[in-house]
């Protein structure tokens, strides 16, 4: 980075942003050596195709380990839900079920509390609690996921089962999706410690996303006469709607891959209940749990084909994501 | 492909043991009985082992008790799990594996001479959380296996209050908490039951990880302490070592004598004396549901593993003598760690193993 | 200047001056409420490590190797220099790939391979670390024939990657794109316009990314076990086995005695500050190359 001082760096202190279509536009248009462009292309390029290259590797080790299984079970592997190492049955049914319902719990929780944090700590926080509340949150990203699971055990689990889930039981109870005694341990333990794990990542970059929005967004909105709600609401949030949507997209994966903290809370029983309170499992937890002890061949390639499943299920989680956000994209107006 | 990485861990082992070699000197190691044998490696030596993470802290205090007067060897134990120990150890990335059951004879087949070196027992307890009743619940194999079929669902059951006239058991669900992740404790336990219950054997059967009839899964033995301490009515199997460290009750079994026997040292190492009778040759036994009026029937012995054949002369040397003084010197720090010792009859046993342990040469180590 | 479309309709007439600012301070509240929401059980969490771990806070934790059961007085020293260590090789490995990435899809890619490319980053951020860790073990420590401290960064690398990539995307294109027209009127060659106006524009903001994406790594055990193994010794070397707080706090923590138990919970807490010391590091490093002049 020594070529910095080289470069006449140009005084910006306002700015404003433009329709993407401008940017795409200049970005087609080289000017300047272009040797020196194509060199800094090619080499973007080849870090782009690295990151294709891992999977790709990933998958092929994948669908290799995974052949034994994927021959005796084929399809069947995803829709039976035995899971008998003894006696040599595969079925990842109850695992991709209590996958999706356990990130689906966390976005859910995770999503508007984040996004509400975000929008405090960049514009409603008095400007002395900004800094450091934002490094605290940030901070949380490193505790390791063991301590959340202990944590999920001696304090979450309890209070579920003493004071919340009786409540849920006693008002929703008559609903499917509420009913049974209430555990604790279960769907919606793994839903809220999941959520409170994504919370760092969604906060974060959705704050490093809203500061980045100019700020003459605002003081446009300002000057028109906008509350400072309408000037989030119509100013900010939908210049920085791309970035948030990154934000809980990498906040999902997260939840999707997320192994310990689940296991401790989730109660690990491989059936797919219609109720949040009942235990369940999620595919990342039993790949883990399992894999060090797999000891058969058809075994491991059923936990194998388990990690493939998973990314399938990643893939699928992310398409839906993306195509909510189009659909609401209109209603929020945005232009980034 | 297993095949494969196995023969290119062959090579690179042999392209490794090439560069090594060089290094052997004469500095005797210590510990040892028969100390004029050993001359180990001028040059550093580092043992990778892993394996078992029920022995973990045993091992970690011999490894350094016995590296104490050998400055030049370092032992590096890790625990990645029975299951982990063996895969390791047959692909050669370690140099000796660990694990809480004997390996099976499909994975024997894919590591020829390896042999099994028991270093001491391990034993399962059954720990509940009931207000009101300290350890020594009777617990008979009938009523074990029903509770984790899920056939027995209350406390005062009549097949526990029969065998507890005094204890005043509530009319409280049983939550039941097993292992969630694949383990050698699981493995026993599962044993166990599939020794006393025809039910067990014929539905979910034995191994590290089984479909579990009922109950929920908890992650490790804390995950099983945490889960039963935080839920009245709970009941759940941890490692004797586990229960007896962190003050948890435990139930009293019903052994095969008709016996009710607590988990204490004395009843696990008598489960594996009264075990030494079937022993076979190769050390790979299970000693579920053991004879004896004194023996505590959910036990079993956990394993070092190491090649019969040791491809690097110096590590060779060092590894069995470091075997060859935990089975003798090492037994003594055992039950200050709420271990159980070998029986003195197994000990004799494995040291005629450990002679069989020969270098790149084909010579005996130990003498 | 000219408004953005959503800033038209506040020109609309609306529900009245009093309604708009009543829900204006209802929204307020709201995300000052999400904000208590969240930061309590956070703090729950942080109250709880430190709890249970701040007594075993000592130099020697920091000197000292682990020590056998019954022993008193070992720390974790290896383990705080390994994972120092193994997050260097991380950073080394990742963020050129991951920040690379992320100026393609921002700056360069284009049509469906960019779509690919992006959608590819998402999935590899929900492999579970266990899988990227088996992953690295098939192809590094079986073809090195042993575990090693390189494995281990390997590893890591692949789980920070996707984070690094995708924030460092998103931030790049915020950038208002008139700091480019500045630069490229003045003649400097598009490539350097990236690197030096772009990128350093965002630097704060992908600065942020790369420390939420070193503090997850810097937690992780799953893709470590069996890769970088764990050491009981101090160890630089990287072709051997490495130790690492998250290894040794998940040993220790799983154990069955207290003194390790304890010892475990101070790792904990170890683990975090050297994260927040990483990220103080990082961030006036950020300030330091922009100039220091931030919003």
């Amino acid at each position: 980075m020594s070529q910095v001082e080289e470069l006449p760096v140009p005084e910006v202190t306002s700015d404003r942003a433009t329709p993407a279509g401008s940017r795409d536009a200049m970005r087609a248009a080289p000017i300047g050596s272009p040797t020196g462009d194509r060199a800094f292309r090619g080499v973007m390029t080849l870090f782009g195709l690295t990151i294709l290259a891992v999977p790709a590797m990933m998958v092929a080790q994948l669908v290799r380990t995974s052949q034994l299984s994927l021959a005796k079970f084929g399809l069947s592997f995803l829709t039976s839900s035995t899971w008998d190492p003894v006696h040599q049955q595969f079925g990842a049914w109850p695992f991709i079920y209590g996958t999706v319902l356990s990130s689906l719990l966390a976005l859910v929780i995770a999503v508007p509390v984040s996004i509400g944090l975000a929008i405090f700590l960049s514009d409603l926080a008095p400007s002395r609690l900004r800094k450091p509340l934002g490094f605290l949150v940030e901070l949380l990203a490193a505790i390791p996921s063991v301590v959340y699971g202990f944590w999920g055990i001696f304090v979450l689990v309890p209070a579920l089962r003493e004071s919340v889930e009786p409540l849920i039981i006693k008002y929703l109870g008559s609903i499917p999706f509420f009913e049974g005694p209430p555990l604790g341990f279960g769907m919606l333990a793994a839903g809220v410690i999941l959520a409170i794990m994504i919370v760092p990542t969604i906060t974060s970059i959705t704050r490093e996303v809203l500061k980045a929005v100019p700020d003459t967004h605002r003081e446009a909105a300002i000057g028109l006469g906008a509350t400072p709600w309408d000037t989030i609401r119509y100013a900010v949030l939908p210049a920085a709607r791309s970035g948030i949507v990154g934000a809980i997209i990498l906040g999902l994966n997260r939840a999707l891959g997320e192994t310990m903290a689940v296991t401790m809370v989730i109660g690990n029983r491989p059936k797919a209940a219609a109720s949040i309170l009942a235990p369940g499992y999620s595919m990342a937890s039993v790949i883990a749990n399992e894999f060090a002890e797999a000891d058969s061949d058809l075994y491991l390639s059923a936990l194998a084909e388990m990690a493939l499943l998973l990314l399938c299920v990643a893939l699928v989680m992310n398409l839906m994501a993306r195509w909510l956000v189009a659909m609401t994209k209109n209603r929020m107006g945005g232009t980034a | 492909m297993t095949r494969t990485l196995f023969a290119v861990s062959i090579l690179a082992l042999a392209v490794g043991c090439g560069k090594s070699d060089g290094g052997a000197g004469d500095a005797p190691l210590p510990g040892s009985k028969k100390a004029d044998a050993p001359p180990a490696a001028g040059g550093k030596i580092t043992l990778t082992g892993a394996g078992a993470t029920f022995p973990y802290p045993l091992y970690t205090k011999w490894i350094s008790d016995f590296t104490k007067t050998t400055p030049d060897l370092q032992i590096n134990y890790q625990s990645i799990g029975s299951g982990g120990g063996i895969r390791q150890i047959t692909e050669r990335t370690v140099d000796f594996g660990a694990s809480d059951a004997p390996m099976s004879d499909e994975q024997l087949g894919k590591a020829p001479g390896m042999l099994h070196i028991p270093t001491c027992l391990g034993a399962v307890v059954l720990t509940y959380n009931l207000e009101g009743v300290p350890s020594g619940l009777k617990i008979t194999p009938e009523a074990a296996a029903g509770i984790f079929l899920g056939k027995i669902k209350d406390w005062d059951d009549p097949a526990i209050a029969k065998e507890n006239p005094g204890v005043k058991l509530p009319k409280k669900a049983i939550a039941s908490v097993h292992r969630s992740d694949g383990s050698g404790t699981t493995k026993i336990f599962v044993d166990y039951l599939t020794a006393v219950s025809p039910e067990w054997k014929a539905g979910p059967g034995s191994g590290t990880s089984v479909n579990w009839p009922s109950g929920l899964g908890a992650k490790g033995n804390e995950g099983i302490s945490g889960q039963v301490s935080s839920t009245p009515g709970a009941i759940g199997y941890v490692e004797l070592v586990y229960a007896a460290q962190n003050k948890l009750s435990y139930a009293s079994m019903k052994n095969a004598a008709g016996k009710f026997v607590l988990p204490t040292l004395e009843s696990v190492t008598a489960a594996g004396a009264s075990g030494l009778a079937k022993m076979p040759d190769d050390l790979r036994v299970s000693i579920v549901n053991a004879e004896g009026d004194a023996a505590y029937p959910i036990a079993g012995f956990t394993y070092m593993l190491l090649f019969k054949e040791q491809k690097d002369a110096a590590k060779g040397k060092a590894l069995t003598s470091f075997l060859s003084w935990s089975l003798h010197d090492g037994q003594k720090l055992t039950q200050a760690l709420n271990y159980a010792p070998l029986p003195d009859e197994l000990v004799k046993k494995a040291d005629a193993k450990l002679k069989l342990v020969t270098g790149p040469d084909g010579k005996a180590f130990l003498p | 200047m000219s408004a953005t479309p959503a800033a038209h309709r506040l020109l609309e007439p609306g529900p009245g001056d009093r309604a708009r600012h009543l829900r204006s301070r209802f929204f307020t509240v709201l995300c000052t409420l999400s904000a208590v929401v969240v930061l309590a059980p956070l703090f729950s969490i942080v109250l709880y490590v430190i709890k249970r771990g701040l007594a075993g806070v000592s130099i020697a934790f920091f000197t000292r190797l682990p020590a056998p059961v019954g022993e008193t007085g070992g720390g974790m020293g290896n383990a705080v220099v390994g994972t120092l260590v193994l997050i260097a090789i991380a950073c080394a490995i990742g963020l050129p790939i991951g920040v690379g990435a992320g100026v393609y899809l921002a700056e360069v890619g284009r049509g469906r391979l960019r779509t690919v490319i992006r959608f590819t980053a998402d999935v590899l951020g929900g492999v579970p670390s266990i899988t990227v860790g088996v992953f690295v073990y098939s192809l590094v420590v079986v073809a090195m024939h042993r575990f090693s401290a390189l494995a281990g960064g390997i590893a890591l690398a692949l789980v920070m990657i996707p984070t690094v990539t995708r924030t460092t995307e998103e931030l790049l294109r915020l950038v208002p794109p008139q700091l480019r027209e500045a630069a490229l009127g003045l003649g400097v060659p598009a490539w350097r316009s990236s690197i030096f106006i772009v990128l350093r524009t965002a630097l704060p903001g992908i600065a942020t990314g790369v420390m939420l994406a070193v503090a997850r790594i810097a937690g992780e055990t799953a893709p470590l076990i069996f890769t970088a193994f764990n050491n009981r010794y101090w160890s630089f070397a990287v072709d051997k086995p490495m130790a690492s707080l998250p290894v040794q706090i998940l040993t220790y923590a799983t154990s069955p005695y207290k003194d390790w138990q304890d010892q475990a919970w101070t790792g904990a807490l170890v683990l975090i500050v050297v994260v927040f010391f990483l990220n103080l590091t990082a961030r006036i490093a950020a300030s330091r190359a922009m100039g220091g002049s931030r919003r």
